[in-house]
């Protein structure tokens, strides 16, 4: 086996010198009565040129080539080579979680650099190493939230990512923690009288995302007011994080729960991403997950160690603020990287592209169908109502190589045809105007065999 | 200073590197657009009062500066492709580059979560695959892959405990853990709402079968049991353990976070495992990448299949892969999409690269490491189990206490001659402790280098316990005040 370095002259000369005959001497302590006496069933051992063939055929079947507008939580942007250059040394690649301070002084550094950028790009004054991702930082942030105000229920925008209020309900079932979810009205946005009807003295937190699943930035100040001024605090989920270049921070926020991905880390297929929480300071100790810190050593020399180590698991057991270990470090580490390369100026002209390119897809589409929720302000995503269905849509983009919106019916039954459209700095002009031109013959033969009243209907 | 110093390390020069905020200046960039094919846009039109105009302290660096600045950072870290990593219970072994290349194929690095099953068969195929090798691996039924790391993996599994009891129309009230667990075992059980109990070990580090007897009643849901234990050891009434929890109702979860111990030689299903984890970042060679990104795979027997997270992959009529959503028993989502798929394509790179024989040799070659180790520090260290060893032991430094130098300060002594430090001070039933875990990743020189290295420090110790204690003595910057750190906490750079 090749990543075995032992010769059998090796691994005899060792059981020798501990006075063993065979190998299975020391496995004796395993009841003879469930030793496996086989081969595992498993594929036979591969030679490496023949697993990066097998993978390459499963690359092949997995739409390799495609033009895409999918969005809705996992964002396409460009990742800079050298993200993979440098994520890539072994001294990154192959450490462990920096607990010997002395010798991981690159990981640290560059963490308390992710922690700062973080910072910066929240409006937040702490944040913490990585979560899981965004759902679970989410859920997190939540719990942390109930851990604060001592109040137990939690009220969630019903336009928070679908997924993303799925695992808060799997976390929260077993923990008492009622919730009530509100809608969005007809802007998009989340309908503020809602908010104001829905949050009680026994609420912990309002969740919302910004932008929201639709693309569409929520009004955070009035809604940290309506949460605020009954003793509640306000949780932001960001899911695109690319928006923050462009779009205002959620100052008003107590807590952010943020998905990294957007800053140079591979779509591959739903993970691993970058869960990140940011808060203020004064929370700092109900903050799940790693942080690190600046300190010195014994000749005054600026370092770096993890910190605040009594909130967790390996520390208070029990009474930990979370279970979370091991989590996300190579992936913060291409975040870090990505911000780095954008910094102040790039970021931002970053988002104005992704921003310019979905306001054109904006006017674009609103020709031949209806862009719902348009006074709204948005992003990188739009909502798109067509007659047709959006699968039937989807299928025929596919024949032009192109992966068309996310229909938006498996969340959203209320929402009929409508399908959720992302446009990143890398949807070109001629993609769009492919698939808009798609969009237009659907549109146009519907239209030609819906009867009159249908389409006086609609007209309305 | 010792003789054997520089066998294994010898110090060079290392460069100097700031923040990298401290190298920012405006008007540098190390990025470029290309020119936009459609209209500008006039963001405060569009985004009203919601449009940032200041992005605060962001830095604005070159390019060579970045590979610089992250290039030098990372020489500043030990890592497993320098030397041996010895951390007990985080089975750290080479990861193989193969695995890497072939998770930035086009194909799967760019596939969106949400494109449509016709165009993600290649993906399905993966997890397929992959969950696959590793119900056989467990001889467990069914699997779930999405969990996203250890922890999250028990999380997941107590849920299911939880879901499968309230189905028997009893949630129970508590859950079983040993005074030898990781710390994530308690702080798991209490995010699912259980009371945890303490179970003590025998004086062989066991699980004490009459005090399980004693403990077991039908208000607890189940035993979190390590196997091979945090000491290294077979828990060898395994059986009578399954026995006595299965009487009362209750299920016995395995913490895989050991499975490197087992891989090929015998199976957590065979000897009445209801459900446990894994941990593709340890035993499944993905990087550990300096703190994750981790994957937690959950397997469990036919009876907990309705509980599965969703959604579930499936097999359809037409032979094509999907996921089906449609499950009302599940315990709902614990992650968005489908876990941390680019791990599932590591994870089953190496097993294609091992095949059965492999899988087995590697397991082999783990234990047949540890027992070394423990052979040639036997007597120079105190070893405070008796009980036979599978892929890593725990000494402690009872010895060299006397001498007032402690675990920690031994660890950090080893990083002088080359070596990362065992796992200190864990597990806490024993005192002092030093757990090792070479891996099968290590050659018979790096071990004899380890453990001559060893055998010089408790020497040092003898001769100069004061160097130890103020170890290391090599690094870019010597023991850091923690206590500072956590006492007034500097968690950002400030101008």
């Amino acid at each position: 086996m090749r990543y075995l370095p032992k010769s059998p002259a090796d691994r005899e000369a060792m059981l020798k010198s501990m006075g063993a005959r065979s190998i299975d001497d020391l496995f004796k302590s395993i009841p003879a009565e469930y030793r496996l006496n086989r081969d595992l069933k498993v594929p036979r051992q591969m030679a490496e040129s023949e697993i990066v063939d097998w993978f390459r055929e499963r690359s092949r079947e997995n739409g390799d080539g495609q033009a895409s507008f999918l969005g809705a939580g996992a964002y396409s942007h460009y990742r800079p080579v050298i993200i993979d250059s440098l994520i890539s040394r072994g001294e990154f690649l192959t450490a462990y979680t920096p607990y010997q301070a002395e010798i991981s002084q690159g990981t640290l550094q560059s963490i308390f650099e992710f922690q700062t950028m973080i910072c910066e790009l929240t409006g937040m004054e702490v944040a913490n190493a990585s979560m899981y991702d965004g759902s679970t930082a989410a859920a997190e942030a939540v719990m942390m939230a109930v851990r604060l105000t001592g109040r137990r229920s939690v009220v969630i925008a019903r336009s928070v990512h679908p997924e993303y209020r799925e695992v808060l309900a799997t976390y929260a079932f077993h923990q008492g923690m009622p919730l009530v979810t509100v809608p969005f009205a007809d802007s998009g946005r989340l309908d503020a009288n809602a908010v104001e009807k829905a949050i009680t003295a026994d609420t912990a937190c309002l969740l919302i995302q910004s932008p929201n699943f639709f693309g569409c930035i929520e009004d955070v100040e009035a809604l940290a007011e309506i949460a605020h001024r009954k003793g509640a605090m306000l949780v932001v989920s960001i899911a695109e994080a690319v928006s923050l270049g462009i779009v205002e921070p959620p100052r008003s926020a107590d807590i952010i729960a943020m998905e990294a991905q957007s800053f140079g880390v591979p779509m591959t297929f739903g993970g691993p991403y970058c869960g990140v929480i940011a808060t203020r300071e004064a929370y700092v100790r109900q903050l799940p997950g790693r942080l690190v810190g600046q300190t010195t050593d014994r000749s005054g020399k600026r370092g770096f160690v993890l910190t605040l180590a009594t909130r967790e698991q390996h520390i208070r057991r029990e009474k930990a603020t979370s279970n979370i270990c091991t989590n996300q470090a190579l992936v913060a580490l291409m975040a870090n990287i990505f911000m780095t390369i954008y910094g102040k100026v790039g970021l931002k002209e970053l988002a104005r592209q992704n921003l310019a390119k979905a306001a054109y897809a904006a006017q674009q589409f609103g020709k031949q169908a209806t862009v719902l929720f348009s006074a709204a302000p948005r992003f990188n995503e739009i909502v798109v109502q067509t007659r047709e269905d959006p699968y039937a849509i989807n299928s025929r983009l596919l024949g032009h190589k192109i992966v068309g919106g996310f229909p938006l019916k498996k969340f959203y039954p209320e929402l009929g045809n409508a399908s959720l459209w992302c446009c990143t700095e890398l949807t070109t002009r001629s993609t769009i105007d492919t698939a808009v031109g798609v969009v237009a013959e659907s549109e146009s033969s519907e239209t030609s065999a819906a009867d009159e009243a249908t389409v006086a209907e609609v007209a309305k | 200073m010792s003789k054997h110093m520089t066998r294994k390390a010898t110090r060079h020069v290392n460069q100097n590197e700031g923040l990298i905020f401290e190298k920012s200046s405006p008007g540098k960039a190390a990025w470029k657009l290309p020119p936009l094919d459609v209209p500008e846009v006039d963001a405060a039109k569009l985004l009203g009062r919601s449009e940032r105009k200041n992005l605060g302290n962001m830095p604005e660096v070159s390019e060579i500066e970045i590979i610089r600045h992250f290039t030098r950072l990372s020489t500043w870290n030990y890592a497993i492709d320098l030397g041996m990593y010895p951390l007990g219970s985080c089975t750290m072994k080479y990861n193989p580059r193969v695995n890497e290349v072939v998770s930035r194929l086009d194909g799967i690095a760019n596939g969106h979560p949400y494109q449509p099953e016709k165009i993600s068969q290649g993906a399905l195929r993966i997890i397929k695959t992959l969950s696959d090798c590793l119900t056989e691996i467990t001889g467990m039924d069914a699997i779930t892959l999405q969990p996203a790391a250890g922890a999250h993996g028990e999380l997941t599994g107590l849920l299911m405990v939880r879901a499968y009891h309230d189905s028997k129309g009893k949630p129970r009230k508590k859950v079983l853990i040993p005074d030898s667990a990781h710390g994530t075992n308690p702080a798991t059980a209490a995010m699912v709402g259980y009371a945890i109990e303490n179970l003590k070990s025998n004086s062989s580090g066991i699980v004490d079968t009459g005090m399980l007897e004693a403990q077991m009643n039908e208000d607890v849901a189940a035993l979190m049991l390590t196997n091979p234990n945090t000491l290294g050891v077979f828990e060898q009434e395994i059986h009578k353990i399954a026995d006595i929890l299965h009487a009362k109702g209750g299920l016995l979860y395995m913490d895989g976070a050991n499975m490197n111990a087992l891989v090929g030689k015998v199976r957590p299903g065979d000897f009445g495992v209801d459900l446990m984890h894994l941990n593709l970042h340890k035993t499944f060679s993905t990087p550990h990448g300096g703190g994750g990104p981790g994957s937690g795979p959950v397997a469990i027997k036919k009876f907990l299949e309705p509980f599965l997270p969703k959604p579930v992959l499936i097999s359809k009529s037409d032979s094509t892969l999907g996921f089906e959503y449609d499950r009302p028993q599940s315990i709902g989502r614990v992650r968005s999409f489908y876990g941390n798929f680019g791990m599932f394509v590591r994870a089953l790179a190496y097993i294609l690269a091992n095949g059965p024989e492999g899988l087995r040799q590697t397991t082999e070659d783990a234990v047949l490491n540890a027992n070394y180790i423990r052979k040639g520090l036997e007597g120079t260290y105190e070893l405070p189990y008796k009980s036979p060893s599978m892929h890593e032991v725990v000494c402690s430094d009872k010895l060299q206490a006397k001498k007032g130098v402690r675990t920690m300060d031994i660890a950090k002594r080893l990083i002088d001659y080359g070596f990362h430090p065992y796992t200190t001070a864990f597990p806490l039933i024993v005192p002092g402790a030093m757990m090792i875990e070479p891996t099968e990743s290590e050659s018979k020189e790096e071990l004899d280098l380890f453990v001559e290295a060893m055998h010089s420090i408790a020497q040092e110790v003898e001769e100069d316990a004061e160097m130890v204690r103020s170890a290391p003595h090599s690094t870019r910057v010597s023991r850091l005040d923690e206590t500072a750190a956590a006492r007034n906490p500097v968690l950002r750079w400030k101008p």
